[in-house]
């Protein structure tokens, strides 16, 4: 018993104090890019064709779907005129699949709130209910340290639950393959009115970088209707949180 | 019997090493089986057994990867087998898996498995050869068992069955489970797969392009660095070029960062699983201070985007090392407090002891691999055993255990946490100079490359396989759990079903990384 607080002492208070600061993130941490498409010569196309996952489209203006980027800088690298750069903004969950879709000229359009019926219902206890369905674990390991220390998401009223029948809402990682799509049919349907469903990931964007296989389906929003989406391949645990507090209106990180 | 040597059958070669098709050794079926148990009996181990169309004969190319680590090296051969050929597995046990995944890709019956089911449940690769007889079009839904197959039950008065899954109480991947109980006790456990199956390796054939990396990367995401240096060394063997020493140093680190993140990830996990929360709580924290040190070097706490063929595309100078360096001494000192507490508390080791053994006898006749192998007392280790990269230079020693329980394999955990660590503060300290990347050119056309990298769940085998183009005419990916699900089964036999998620946790297997 002795050691074990001693230990306790020695480990420390370790639960960072977002949103009300933001933690150090790394200097090499690529997150929300920016574009800017007067650097394109006319007729360039290298960063389409460098994207793993066709998601810049090049119709006399440079856009990129953040719902099927994997955030690999790939499009980085093959520019050689540095009209795609990737900054360190860590905000970029959206309610609407078309804010995704992002050109450079104005900012991502950040998820909006519940209505204020809903968060007097949900804002200070949300239970969500993680279904995996064909990703690669990136995702789910990045919502699972929600629950560690560092991060405490129980102190916000929000916790992960074991059972659909105890959630309000429904994360969703994953493509969704052809054989966990009933599994998540099933899931959505056992969980009670009013609920949320949260797509975390390009591959429940979009596919990621499994979209077009036959054996999945592209993502979750054909299956179950999505209020938000959060990209990343996968989103830093800090993305995910951000979300999920600006759900709620109760994100407070400017 | 006459003694017979075998090693002129074989073509042998070393870890990421490549062979010219024309020189991989046809073997009638009867001598490929042959030389394959003499092999595993001699202590080998299956690396790989796979099948590849064979166009010009309507039949099916196997292809198989042995490997005798007294020797360093690799054999590989090749057979052809029609539409049913005399298992291997009642022979070779640790063949099983392999087979079945061979009777479900390509419609194979291997006559007279002991239990041959799919393992993923997706359509046969070749359209009318189904080895259950299904039609082409039949519907075919995860764990709903094909004709002619059943789960394993057991019957009797008083028995009863426990099935779970997909979808888990936790944030875990999914998986069903059946167990056939006597009250508490479980007799067996039968673990079905595929709900992650999303039919990666068939997308990797006429490759690499752009996509190719990215699939490495997400063959299973907390492996990512595992997986793609697995790929990346097989590009650089049919490339026929060498990262430069800074880059195979850069991706050890990165590999042991991997390891560290995740073993302390699981005995967090196993101390949860026992309801000793103090160590859950830290090792939470503690594996996210490694995975900030992966994210240190390239920005992605899952090592993304690091390795590539022929190099690194991050470097790390010297304040960035010594960023590094402390960030992971105080992390291994507070891991070794949290650790301690679990084998001085005498309620977790009570559970832990003697909960979920697996003999060293059964270990290697199944073929496991990874910490579940050196915790039965099998010492198998690829940085020890076929070391490439920056192990040929820097020998990590090999952690095992004997006791084969739940305490051994986490045991083992906490050993290659030191041995890890101590790898990492090294070559921070003696970065070799240099740059940190080669050009990489065209890949050698009707070639074979294997490559084997120790990841933290164990060994990874890729094999790749190009055409006339020198693109890939098949490629072939054997994770780690693909060896060991079959363990974490044979841990629940005569076990309490309250025993599960320990036992679970302790091999803490990957299911997108055995679905692909």
């Amino acid at each position: 018993m002795f050691k074990a607080i001693k230990e306790r002492l020695s480990q420390g208070y370790r639960t960072i104090d977002f949103p009300k600061s933001l933690p150090v993130l790394p200097d090499r941490f690529r997150g929300l890019p920016t574009i800017d498409s007067s650097k394109c010569p006319d007729g360039c196309k290298v960063c389409a064709e460098a994207c793993p996952t066709d998601a810049i489209t090049i119709n006399g203006d440079l856009k990129l779907d953040l719902g099927r980027c994997l955030f690999c800088t790939d499009c980085q690298e093959a520019c050689p005129e540095g009209a795609i750069a990737y900054s360190t903004e860590h905000r970029l969950a959206v309610s609407n699949r078309d804010d995704l879709v992002i050109n450079g000229k104005s900012g991502l359009q950040l998820a909006a709130a519940i209505d204020e019926k809903s968060r007097r219902i949900f804002g200070r206890s949300l239970q969500l209910r993680q279904v995996s369905a064909g990703g690669c674990n990136a995702c789910e390991a990045d919502i699972n340290v929600l629950a560690t220390v560092v991060f405490d998401l129980g102190r916000f009223g929000i916790h992960i639950v074991a059972s659909p029948r105890h959630a309000d809402g429904l994360i969703v990682t994953g493509p969704v393959s052809q054989n966990m799509k009933l599994a998540l049919e099933k899931t959505y349907a056992a969980t009670p009115a009013p609920k949320f469903v949260i797509a975390v990931g390009a591959c429940a964007i979009s596919g990621g970088p499994f979209a077009g296989h036959d054996e999945q389906n592209n993502g979750c929003d054909s299956i179950v209707p999505v209020d938000m989406y959060i990209p990343g391949c996968p989103p830093h645990p800090l993305s995910i949180l951000d979300g999920i507090l600006r759900l709620l209106g109760r994100s407070e990180a400017k | 019997m006459p003694e017979v040597t075998d090693t002129e059958q074989l073509r042998q070669l070393a870890n990421g090493q490549a062979v010219a098709l024309a020189d991989v050794p046809y073997l009638p079926l009867p001598e490929f089986r042959a030389v394959i148990e003499r092999r595993i009996e001699a202590g080998g181990q299956l690396s790989a057994l796979f099948g590849v169309a064979n166009e010009e004969s309507e039949g099916l190319q196997l292809y198989v990867v042995v490997g005798d680590a007294s020797t360093a090296t690799l054999s590989v051969a090749t057979t052809n087998v029609e539409e049913n050929y005399p298992a291997l597995t009642p022979d070779i046990p640790q063949a099983h898996w392999f087979e079945r995944e061979l009777a479900e890709q390509w419609g194979v019956v291997p006559e007279g498995h002991p239990w041959l089911k799919p393992i993923r449940f997706h359509p046969s690769y070749r359209a009318g050869k189904d080895a259950w007889g299904r039609a082409v079009g039949d519907t075919i839904l995860p764990c709903v068992q094909p004709p002619g197959t059943d789960y394993f039950k057991v019957r009797g008065d008083e028995i009863h069955e426990v099935a779970v899954g997909p979808v888990h109480a936790g944030v875990i991947e999914p998986g069903h489970f059946r167990f056939q109980c006597h009250g508490e006790h479980v007799f067996t456990l039968e673990i079905e797969l595929g709900y992650q199956h999303r039919g990666i390796e068939r997308r990797l054939i006429g490759g690499p392009d752009q996509r190719t990396i990215h699939y490495m990367e997400t063959l299973a995401g907390d492996t990512s660095i595992g997986h793609a240096t697995a790929y990346c060394q097989a590009i650089e063997a049919l490339a026929g070029v060498q990262p430069p020493l800074r880059a195979q140093a850069l991706r050890g680190i990165a590999l042991e960062l991997e390891r560290l993140a995740n073993h302390t990830g699981d005995l967090g996990a196993l101390a949860g699983d026992v309801g000793y929360l103090p160590t859950l709580s830290y090792c939470g924290r503690l594996r996210g201070d490694f995975l900030n040190t992966t994210a240190a070097i390239c920005g992605s706490r899952f090592g993304r985007g690091l390795v590539r063929s022929a190099c690194v595309k991050f470097d790390v100078d010297e304040s960035r090392a010594k960023d590094m360096a402390g960030r992971v001494e105080p992390a291994l000192r507070d891991v070794e407090g949290a650790a301690n507490l679990l084998w001085n508390s005498s309620s977790v080791m009570a559970r832990f002891e003697d909960t979920g053994r697996v003999s060293r006898e059964w270990a290697h006749e199944l073929g496991l691999v990874g910490p579940a192998a050196r915790a039965c007392g099998v010492e198998v280790d690829v940085r020890h055993d076929f070391p490439s990269g920056i192990y040929r230079f820097a020998q990590i020693p090999m952690s095992f255990v004997d006791s084969g329980d739940a305490f051994a394999r986490a045991f083992v955990r906490w050993q290659e946490i030191q041995r890890s660590s101590q790898f990492v503060l090294e070559q921070l300290r003696s970065l070799p100079g240099g740059a940190i990347g080669t050009e990489v050119g065209p890949l050698q056309p009707n070639a074979l490359a294997v490559s084997l990298i120790e990841g933290w769940r164990g060994e990874i085998c890729h094999v790749a396989i190009t055409d006339n183009e020198g693109k890939f005419a098949h490629y072939k990916v054997v994770d780690p759990s693909f060896h060991n699900w079959i363990g974490l089964a044979m841990s629940l036999r005569d076990q309490q079903i309250s025993d599960f998620p320990l036992c679970n946790k302790s091999f803490n297997l990957s299911y997108c990384g055995h679905d692909l």
